[in-house]
């Protein structure tokens, strides 16, 4: 640990805690991964780490949102899904222990707003569905499966009945849901 | 790295102070306020000191004024001033650490010890002055005003350096006042404390407003200061880049400081640091705790592995058994810690007493492995059962009251039993309670249920496999509730599986009689005669029963068409009914069996008076003074000892039991899914998917088998202390068994669905078990007197005398007298009534409860649909006046005033909109309250009602709130 904290100035780190739900460790823990990404010591903070290197990481290569999640936490103006450290920071910030609902669920959303217009409709909820069960065909739901899912869901929690579930809706079924917290979670 | 080298050049700036030349301090002061004046003051502190050069003339000669005006009191002045600087100018360089929450406190302290060090060098009279204004102002914190007050006046009353305070007071405002004029730093104080997102005036103010501030501007510029605190404190809750979060971060931090470093404030932070890290590392440690206690969790992983294959049921009921594993285990804590451990060290040791030895005919066979597997030799003279303890009061140098602790332990099982099964029902009922928000099955279901946790390949694909699952259950679950066919075929199908079941249950019933019937001839007879068949024909025929009535069942079952959920709970209860008849059944031939063992025991206290008789005549000539007769005692006569025999049966009806389910497990479906494995390739068809294909997983089946063996351990374990144990052992070798034969050899459900639902079902069953497995345990604790010559409770004439006897003995009398007055029918009656009435108050008050939260449902609902119909109607008036806009804008020739209306108008509408739909999920997210829910709407007509009324002609009659928009388009594209 002590090798690692040299590299990332205290006022900063200080800062990022400030910033993040990440405690100290966390935070130089993150460095000395994203460091090693980066494949070369201290590089500059600007530098970012292309989205194909960021998923190689364990904790993400089996995720099936793990592209939905660079993309959103980027914050490239190529849109290529490549993560600075402050982006990696804020993804893992969002995804830790003692994040709270409200951030979690308001990324959650991005996340599963596949088109990214601010709204979840039946294209994102059916990409949605078809992530959740695997690229295999045997855990794929049929087509008639698929229109009933996304019906019923729509049903449930479009509230305003306008064909979306928008972002207060999907919160407002996220803060009732007992496992979300405690699923929406990545540890490094 | 900019920080870093702007911490040397402040502690570079803090020696030059240090160095204390009069000329020094001048040229500080404007470098100060040079450096505070530019926003990055930080980052440019290097320029600031070039700039200081430059305008060293004006800071001079502002100096200069300053020194004709203060005249003689100048160098005291200077000092505090200078003083206040330097610890303004540390504190905001440490305390920006400090209030950034982060770990490196210890350092920060560090830091402020160091300059405390540097003040005390410089003068420690002050430093103690400064130190006990400091203080105060902590205390003071919320009333600034005062604050400064305060200040002189406690200087005053430490009446050292009573001149200087004041003045110091003086010089503050009067330096602060010298940038710029009052007016103008109240101006800006105005427009800081409201958009404050300027840093360059916030030093201005900073240095301004202490001086020239009206308590009213004060309390303006705190709660500026308090907002920006928890604005910072809220700022990691905010989903904002990380970049924005920094910039607005060093900003207000910049802003607070500023602040709360003009107030003089600096020592109420090291408190409040102290407490901020005291609650981090309170937290932190509750998280470990909570860590550690989720990873304290056995076979979490396997439960999960299994969850995620077969869906949640079969993952339930290896929940059941790991959670009645946990009270197995505080139950054999129970027998171990406090009967059985204490009887083997303290008690008389084996061979001492008739009963702690095995008889002289027995001998040569005890040790036999077929004698120990049937628990009799010397596994049954052992602290394994109830015979071999012995009735001594007190055992041992503890003096513990072995028969006091063996009563209260038997009555301590079933208490605890009674406890947690209770607690738990009523836990999953609070579940259930909460029954609206199933209304997201499926939404939660798609949103939530991904762990995101999950790292490893396979588990992802299991995760996929298991969420696929569970989509389609609750598809299948969603259609099932829709589906309605032929009804009157339905039914007398189910009529028909219900004859049949009961025809199974009476064929059972009575098989198992005739068979018990049957086992009383060969007892009778002498099971010495008869093979191993005839001595275990009854667990034997009983386990059989066990095994293929529940499959009788689940056929039968087919017919009945029932939804998957449904029809486990009709399968529960049918294999339920059946279980409970063998049982009894059992039962009441073990009390036939006691009652045959108690005329054997009056027998045999009748011989033993002559077998006394005849050896103390035989041996001894000399009645009077008989030295004691040593007898061996395995040659003492002995009675047969119930007790030993009923918790011997219950014994081996346990094992016999366990072994059925494990045989059964490894035929039923390991060689079961060897064989269709492999004798696939060389069979006419295909067995994998034919006839035999693999076994699914018997929920029901297992779980009832889980609950009756508990029920058996519940009613022998007063007999027999071993047998909590025994149980946790089954369960133990069982949840590996099971966890490996489910895995490797069962197919997932084809119709999965969820158990959570029955689960408690699961928990009433228990109830009812327990309940009727207490029920015989009690009976023959109270009726039937205990055996004369085995057990702790030989002697006397029911067990429960045992308390009487401790009352009277361990007891001072008045103890007694109290209790025998408390227990007299006059004080219990009046009690009972007392519990009754009581629970039937609570009854009926939980059912109002349950109607008023209904009633609170009913009325959201409602109240959610108006306010649906109100934002509806908002989006019309807004499509109105839209409209109207565009109307006057044909009407008026000026076309760019009403290019600024139609935008106004549109922006409201789709403001309007959006806030419909805001509020809706708002709306509903904060409805527990009925408050914000009242708040909510008149909102919304508040912000209908203060736009411009739509004029009467053009009401919202023919217009759609969606129609409007296209129109509205293209009426701007034209123009």
């Amino acid at each position: 640990m002590g090798g690692t904290s040299s590299k990332l100035p205290k006022d900063l780190l200080s800062e990022y805690q400030e910033l993040t739900f990440l405690t100290k460790q966390e935070i130089l823990l993150a460095h000395k991964i994203f460091s090693e990404l980066q494949g070369r010591e201290n590089g500059p903070y600007g530098s970012r780490v292309s989205m194909e290197k960021v998923l190689t990481l364990p904790e993400l290569k089996s995720n099936p949102f793990r592209k939905r999640i660079c993309h959103v936490f980027s914050t490239s103006d190529m849109k290529d899904g490549s993560l600075s450290f402050e982006d990696f920071l804020d993804l893992l910030s969002a995804f830790s222990d003692s994040a709270t609902l409200e951030i979690k669920s308001h990324y959650a959303f991005r996340i599963f707003d596949f088109d990214d217009d601010g709204t979840l409709d039946g294209r994102d909820l059916e990409k949605l569905v078809n992530c959740l069960t695997g690229e295999t065909d045997d855990t794929r739901l049929t087509a008639e499966e698929m229109r009933q899912l996304i019906s019923n869901i729509l049903e449930e929690s479009d509230i305003d009945k306008d064909g979306t579930v928008n972002l207060s809706e999907f919160q407002h079924v996220i803060s009732r849901s007992p496992d979300f917290v405690s699923s929406f979670k990545i540890v490094l | 790295m900019p920080r870093h080298k702007l911490i040397a050049s402040e502690s570079d700036v803090s020696i030059e102070v240090d160095e204390g030349k009069d000329n020094e301090f001048s040229l500080y002061y404007v470098e100060v306020e040079e450096s505070s004046k530019k926003g990055k003051e930080k980052q440019t502190t290097r320029d600031g000191r070039r700039r200081r050069d430059k305008n060293g003339d004006v800071s001079r000669r502002r100096a200069s004024e300053r020194r004709t005006t203060e005249g003689g009191n100048k160098r005291a002045e200077k000092k505090h001033e200078r003083r206040q600087k330097t610890a303004r100018k540390e504190g905001e360089k440490h305390g920006k650490r400090q209030r950034r929450k982060n770990a490196d406190e210890e350092e920060a302290e560090e830091e402020s010890n160091k300059e405390k060090k540097n003040i005390k060098n410089e003068r420690t009279k002050t430093l103690k002055l400064e130190d006990e204004k400091e203080k105060d102002v902590k205390k003071k914190r919320k009333k600034r005003v005062k604050n400064e007050e305060d200040d002189g006046s406690s200087g005053k009353t430490k009446q050292k350096d009573c001149h200087a305070m004041p003045m110091k007071e003086k010089e503050k405002k009067k330096k602060r006042k010298k940038p710029e004029t009052t007016s103008e730093s109240e101006c800006k104080s105005e427009s800081e404390s409201e958009s404050d997102s300027d840093s360059e005036s916030k030093d201005n103010q900073a240095v301004g407003v202490l001086g020239s501030l009206t308590p009213e501007e004060l309390e303006k510029l705190k709660e500026a200061v308090e907002e920006r605190k928890k604005l910072i404190a809220t700022l990691k809750g905010k989903p904002w880049p990380m970049k924005k979060k920094l910039v607005i971060l060093r900003e207000s931090q910049e802003f607070v400081e500023k602040y709360e470093g003009a107030l003089g404030k600096g020592k109420g932070r090291k408190l409040y640091a102290y407490k901020v890290m005291m609650m981090k590392k309170w937290m932190k440690f509750q998280r470990d705790i909570e860590n550690f206690k989720t990873a304290c969790i056995p076979w979490e992983m396997k439960i999960k592995e299994i969850e995620s294959h077969f869906g949640s049921s079969v993952a339930s009921y290896f929940i059941f058994l790991r959670w009645m594993y946990g009270i197995n285990m505080i139950l054999f804590g129970l027998t171990f810690g406090l009967v059985m451990v204490p009887e083997a060290l303290m008690g008389k040791p084996y061979g001492s007493l008739p009963r702690k030895t095995v008889p002289r005919e027995e001998e040569a066979s005890a040790m036999n492995f077929a004698v120990l597997w049937d628990f009799g030799g010397y596994a049954r003279y052992s602290v394994l059962f109830y015979g071999y303890y012995n009735n001594q009061r007190a055992i041992g140098w503890l003096k513990f009251r072995m028969p006091l602790s063996y009563f209260l332990v038997g009555v301590g099982i079933v208490a605890y039993s009674y406890m947690v099964v209770i607690r738990t029902m009523a836990r999953n009922a609070n579940e259930e309670g909460g029954g609206d928000d199933t209304s997201f099955n499926f939404s939660w279901k798609t949103f939530t249920s991904w762990d995101y946790l999950i790292g490893n390949p396979e588990t992802a694909d299991n995760k996929f496999a298991s969420i696929t699952t569970s989509f389609k259950e609750a598809i299948v679950e969603e259609q099932e509730s829709r589906k309605d066919d032929n009804i009157h075929l339905t039914r007398f199908l189910r009529v028909l599986a219900n004859f049949l079941v009961l025809c199974c249950l009476a064929g059972s019933g009575y098989l198992i009689y005739f068979v018990v019937r049957r086992s009383q001839k060969f007892a009778l007879a002498g099971l010495e005669n008869y093979g191993w068949w005839e001595r275990n024909e009854v667990n034997m025929v009983m386990s059989l029963l066990g095994m293929f009535c529940p499959m009788l069942f689940d056929v039968i079952s087919t017919l009945e068409n029932y939804h998957p959920r449904i029809a486990l709970q009709w399968q529960l209860g049918r294999i339920f009914a059946l279980f409970l008849g063998n049982l009894y059944t059992f039962i009441i031939a073990l009390m036939d069996a006691i009652q045959l063992k108690r005329v054997e025991e009056d027998i045999v206290k009748k011989n033993m008076t002559i077998w006394q008789a005849n050896l103390y005549n035989g041996t001894v000539p000399d009645n009077s003074t008989a030295p004691p007769v040593t007898v061996h005692p395995a040659d003492v006569p002995r009675g047969p000892c119930w007790e030993t025999m009923v918790g011997q049966e219950f014994v081996r009806l346990i094992i016999s039991d366990t072994m059925t389910t494990y045989i059964t497990l490894l035929i039923g479906d390991f060689l079961r899914a060897v064989l269709v494995r492999f004798l696939n390739n060389c069979w006419c068809w295909d067995l994998e998917y034919g006839f035999p294909s693999y076994s699914e997983f018997d929920v029901s089946g297992n779980v009832l088998g889980l609950i009756f063996n508990q029920g058996m351990i519940w009613m022998g374990a007063f007999y027999a202390p071993c047998l909590p144990a025994l149980n946790l052992l089954r369960l133990h070798v069982s949840m590996y068994l099971q966890c490996w034969a489910v895995m490797c050899c069962n197919v997932p459900q084809e119709r999965v669905f969820k158990a959570s639902g029955s689960n408690n079902f699961y928990m009433a069953m228990l109830l009812v078990i327990l309940f009727l497995s207490t029920l015989p345990a009690i009976y023959t604790i109270v009726s039937i007197p205990p055996s004369f010559d085995c057990g702790p409770f030989s002697g006397k004439n029911r067990m429960f005398d045992v308390i009487q006897e401790t009352l009277e003995t361990d007891f001072p009398p008045w103890f007694g007298k109290v209790f025998s007055y408390a227990s007299n029918p006059g004080l219990v009656l009046p009690f009972l009534l007392l519990l009754v009435l009581a629970i039937y108050y609570l009854q009926s008050t939980s059912k109002t409860y349950k109607r008023v939260n209904m009633e609170l449902k009913k009325k959201l609902q409602t109240q959610n649909e108006e306010n649906k119909k109100k934002n509806k109607l908002a989006a019309l008036k807004a499509a109105n006046e839209l409209e109207q806009a565009k109307k006057a804008g044909e009407q008026r020739s000026n076309s760019a005033s009403d290019l600024g209306v139609n935008e106004e108008s549109s922006n409201i509408d789709e403001a309007g909109e959006h806030r419909q739909a805001g509020q809706n999920g708002h709306f509903i997210h904060s409805s527990q309250t009925q408050h914000t829910q009242n708040s909510e709407p008149s909102v919304s007509s508040n912000h209908t009602t203060t736009r411009p009324p739509p004029s009467r002609g053009h009401t919202s009659s023919g217009h759609l709130p969606g129609h409007p928009q296209p129109q509205k388009n293209s009426h701007s594209n034209r123009r």
